[in-house]
């Protein structure tokens, strides 16, 4: 394929999980190309809009994930976004269970219906670099062809797994369509709220005693960008999208201006259980993984084919920083004010000590 | 995440980060202008203490700021160029009195692939060689060392294994090291070396599956052999206590004539004399495309195996006493 990938425009694209942040943002950004004739976006009638005013130029339909067949066939559909994907239980919407029915069983049911549709050319499917999972023997860097050695702990990571397992059966039985997945690393920006977002927002942050993870990141307008493009141009296959570089868990705490407190690792999988099971907290099993292994992904697929490169992980975690600084305890300007401060102190009490003698 | 062979922060260098120096006159005054304040005190031009703590002073900052770099495989030079490396250096200079020669066969720019001789019961041979290369080599070259998947299953070693370098011995890991130019440090023993009694001394154990050689044939970098001497006697292992080692989930459970005698005490490595010794590098480049032929990959992993322990007779001959000065 060309660098860039060569451009076609779909004419009706449906988007899936627009009551989310990321759904309703990319909806959006579709009804706002003039080169796409209508975006209808899907979502389950229980969920409520997290965002609205976005979707003014978005057609909504409020359908069961089963019911998606008649409308792609109804509407000429040609391009699916599929973007329903909750990373963590949400105590509003049901526990683990809701949280898998969502994520495997509606990515089953789209996906039946997308191979029933007879005009669908293209799929774009939302992935996480989760589905990497998490073992010690991992390599430092993933590229799109490691295989998980070790079935991850956290539910996000079991369904990401199971969704790609969906896509590899669709790709073989509709060879005809046009099939990108799309790993993402965890979102961060100055407006997404995320868990990760919510965790660096702590004032203390818990961390894994003896573990400093490298984390990467990717900018929220830049995972627009490249949902964007996947649409008007054909791109096939799975790629890594993340934000170039790395940051270490402590050196992101740091730069964040929060107070890193270390928990030994079995200590906090209990505690997570525990909060769990009082209903509270949305952080798993798949964070402390993270935490435990880091992950780290190649984006050269990416580069090349979408010739498209995201701003680095920590050019995104400092559009962060500097929407949310306000509880920072310790910032840069602190630091170098202090350490000034200590310097001036040692320089004249030698002064002094140089005059007595 | 780059492409192999460049680095995106722009600071690629040949054989080693680019890292501050680590006192100049500079970096007394760097926080001073960055904050816009003025020094009660006037630097003291030609004071050398003032400069240490000033410099020591913005090395904290940097810290505690996050201001720094990491790699992907979270290697982090500053740290380990300010830290680990001052240390390692007392255990090479003062303990183990450590010569190192043919330092010619390291390229000074470039990737390698130094495969060595394992030995010590506890694998500070790996640690010993990279301080003589980054301390020796004119240029003072870091040792991106493979280690066990054992020692990334632990807390804290794991993190400082990766903080100077080291990552997983894995080919994809090795390979990405390799076509980015590195110096990669790799003992084919592994646990057999290591863990072997002292009887057995600077007897070389079998090599694997010689998975280091097809690295090095898929990226055509040459492969340098060295020889240790000295690790082998550090803590000379008498007895391996297999079912405590199973209990534990560790390759091996050592007796040294220390350890677990005296408690921690026993963690003291005896004062060998060390002698290291680089062979002249074996090219690759020319077999890029035999790299999954086994026959290829065995006679190579012989020919480096037969090189270092030719090395290790030579270099026992011309230390005729083990803790000698």
């Amino acid at each position: 394929m060309t660098p860039g990938g060569s451009v076609s425009p779909p004419g009706v694209v449906v988007v899936t999980g627009v009551s989310r942040y990321l759904g309703a943002h990319v909806a959006a950004r579709l009804a706002a190309d003039p080169r796409i004739d209508r975006v209808i976006g899907v979502d389950v009638p229980e969920l409520a809009p997290e965002v609205g005013g976005l979707l003014d130029r978005v057609e909504r339909v409020r359908v069961d994930a089963g019911a998606v067949g008649g409308l792609l066939a109804d509407l000429d559909v040609d391009t699916v976004v599929h973007l329903a994907l909750a990373s963590a239980p949400d105590p509003q919407h049901g526990d683990r269970a809701a949280m898998k029915e969502q994520n495997v069983i509606g990515t089953m049911q789209l996906l039946a219906a997308c191979q029933r549709a007879p005009r669908l050319r293209k799929l774009v499917v939302r992935s996480s670099t989760a589905a990497y999972g998490a073992s010690f023997r991992d390599p430092a860097v993933f590229t799109e062809e490691t295989e998980p050695r070790e079935v991850p702990r956290g539910g996000f990571g079991r369904d990401i797994l199971d969704i790609e397992g969906y896509v590899r059966g669709f790709r073989r039985r509709r060879p005809d369509v046009t099939a990108t997945v799309l790993r993402f690393a965890p979102f961060i920006g100055s407006t997404a709220d995320t868990t990760l977002t919510r965790y660096f927002s702590l004032p203390v942050v818990p961390t894994i005693f003896g573990r400093d993870a490298r984390l990467q990141f990717l900018h929220f307008d830049d995972a627009l960008e490249v949902l964007h493009r996947s649409v008007v141009e054909d791109h096939s296959g799975t790629y890594n999208v993340a934000g170039p570089g790395v940051l270490a868990l402590s050196q992101a705490i740091r730069r964040a201006g929060r107070v890193a407190v270390p928990v030994l690792e079995p200590g906090l999988s209990g505690a997570v259980a525990l909060a769990r099971a009082m209903g509270y907290g949305r952080y798993g099993l798949d964070q402390v993984d993270l935490f435990v292994h880091g992950r780290v992904v190649d984006i050269s697929r990416l580069e090349r084919e979408y010739a498209f490169t995201p701003r680095s992980t920590a050019a995104a975690f400092d559009d962060f920083i500097r929407a949310h600084h306000g509880r920072a305890l310790l910032t840069r300007d602190r630091l170098a004010a202090a350490e000034q401060l200590v310097l001036d102190g040692i320089r004249q009490v030698r002064a002094a000590a140089r005059e007595r003698s | 995440m780059t492409g192999p062979g460049e680095q995106r922060d722009g600071t690629r260098r040949d054989g080693g980060f680019a890292v501050p120096p680590p006192v100049s006159s500079s970096a007394a005054a760097e926080p001073a202008a960055q904050n816009g304040h003025h020094p009660a005190v006037a630097d003291q031009p030609g004071d050398d203490w003032d400069r240490r703590i000033a410099s020591g002073l913005a090395f904290l900052r940097r810290r505690l700021a996050g201001d720094y770099e990491v790699d992907e495989f979270g290697f982090d030079p500053e740290l380990t160029q300010a830290v680990f490396h001052p240390l390692l250096r007392r255990l090479y200079q003062d303990w183990f009195r450590t010569e190192v020669s043919g330092l010619e066969h390291v390229p000074a720019d470039g990737a390698g692939l130094v495969v060595g001789n394992h030995s010590g019961t506890v694998a500070l041979d790996a640690l010993i060689l990279s301080t003589a290369l980054h301390h020796e080599h004119p240029a003072r070259r870091f040792l991106r060392l493979l280690g066990a998947d054992l020692v990334f299953r632990m807390p804290v070693v794991s993190e400082v294994a990766r903080k100077t370098g080291g990552t997983v011995a894995c080919n994809p890991d090795a390979e990405r090291l390799l076509r980015g130019g590195e110096l990669v440090g790799v003992f084919p023993e592994g646990f057999k070396g290591v863990g072997k009694l002292y009887a057995e001394r600077y007897k070389l154990q079998r090599f694997g599956r010689g998975g280091f050689v097809s690295a090095a044939l898929r990226t055509g970098t040459p492969i340098i052999p060295v020889a240790i001497v000295g690790g082998e006697e550090i803590y000379p292992m008498l007895a391996d206590i297999k079912p405590l080692a199973r209990l534990l989930k560790l390759p091996y459970f050592p007796v040294t004539p220390t350890f677990p005698w005296l408690g921690p005490l026993g963690m003291v490595p005896l004062p060998s004399k060390w002698l290291i010794q680089f062979c002249p590098p074996i090219p690759t480049a020319h077999l890029t495309d035999s790299a999954d032929d086994p026959l290829v990959v065995f006679n190579l992993a012989d020919q480096v195996r037969e090189t270092i322990q030719q090395t290790l007779h030579e270099l026992l001959e011309r230390r005729p006493d083990p803790f000698g000065p």
